[in-house]
């Protein structure tokens, strides 16, 4: 990747962006029960957050996800969907019926920690395959 | 094998194309689905999903499977990315 754009007023913009980011992202995912949004918005944002990080800072950031982790991301998101829904087969009831999975919880409220799992399966998904697609294009500019 | 392609594409293009005339009319209140399934999901939705927003309901709860798909759509349109990247510089997609 070809040096960042690194200046004083990006990197202060970004240190100051970013938790707000990261913060905003995890409330898009779990209020997404209540209000509009869900995995797919929350995964979004948090991949525009590890992007930006990435974009300013370039490799010095520090922190991230290299690409390989990103595949690694994004392929074990879909399985732990795949897994979660089909969970409730080996509990005698139909796949993707989250009231089967054994929590301690009754109903409705059983049926949406379901929903919230596969939430944050798509989530995980969805921030490795947006960092998967930026770190590819960086990279072939090596 | 381009021949082959064609002679597949064309009839599935026919028989969808006919299929999609015989769809009911946008916002039907006479369709099938709205019909019996919209006012249950609209009744008994937040009370069965434990979701209030009903999309959250719908896409995680009863259409699971769909959300299962889009998710692995996702997925292989990122490994797309990565393979179309390192095809373009020669490079070992399984490195970094």
């Amino acid at each position: 990747m070809k040096p960042s754009f690194g200046s004083p007023v990006l990197d202060a913009t970004i240190r100051i962006l970013t938790p707000f980011l990261l913060l905003f992202a995890a409330y898009v995912a779990i209020h997404g029960h209540t209000s509009p949004g869900g995995g797919f918005q929350a995964g979004a944002i948090l991949g525009a957050g590890l992007i930006l990080i990435r974009l300013v800072r370039g490799h010095d950031a520090g922190w991230g996800l290299s690409r390989r982790a990103a595949l690694n991301l994004a392929c074990s998101g879909a399985l732990v969907y795949a897994f979660v829904g089909l969970l409730s087969l080996a509990f005698g009831h139909a796949a993707f019926d989250y009231s089967a999975l054994p929590l301690p919880v009754v109903g409705g409220t059983r049926r949406a920690l379901g929903s919230l799992a596969v939430e944050l399966a798509v989530l995980v998904t969805v921030t490795g395959v947006m960092v998967l697609i930026f770190e590819s294009l960086t990279h072939a500019e090596e | 094998m381009k021949r082959l392609v064609w002679l597949a594409l064309v009839p599935a293009l026919v028989v969808l194309g006919r299929a999609a005339t015989e769809l009911p009319p946008l916002g039907d209140p006479e369709a099938t689905a709205a019909v019996y399934l919209s006012p249950h999901y609209i009744e008994r939705g937040p009370d069965e999903t434990g979701a209030r927003n009903m999309v959250t309901g719908i896409l995680a709860d009863y259409r699971s499977f769909d959300t299962l798909g889009e998710t692995v759509v996702v997925v292989a349109a990122g490994l797309a990315c990565l393979m179309l990247a390192a095809r373009r510089t020669g490079g070992d997609p399984d490195a970094g």
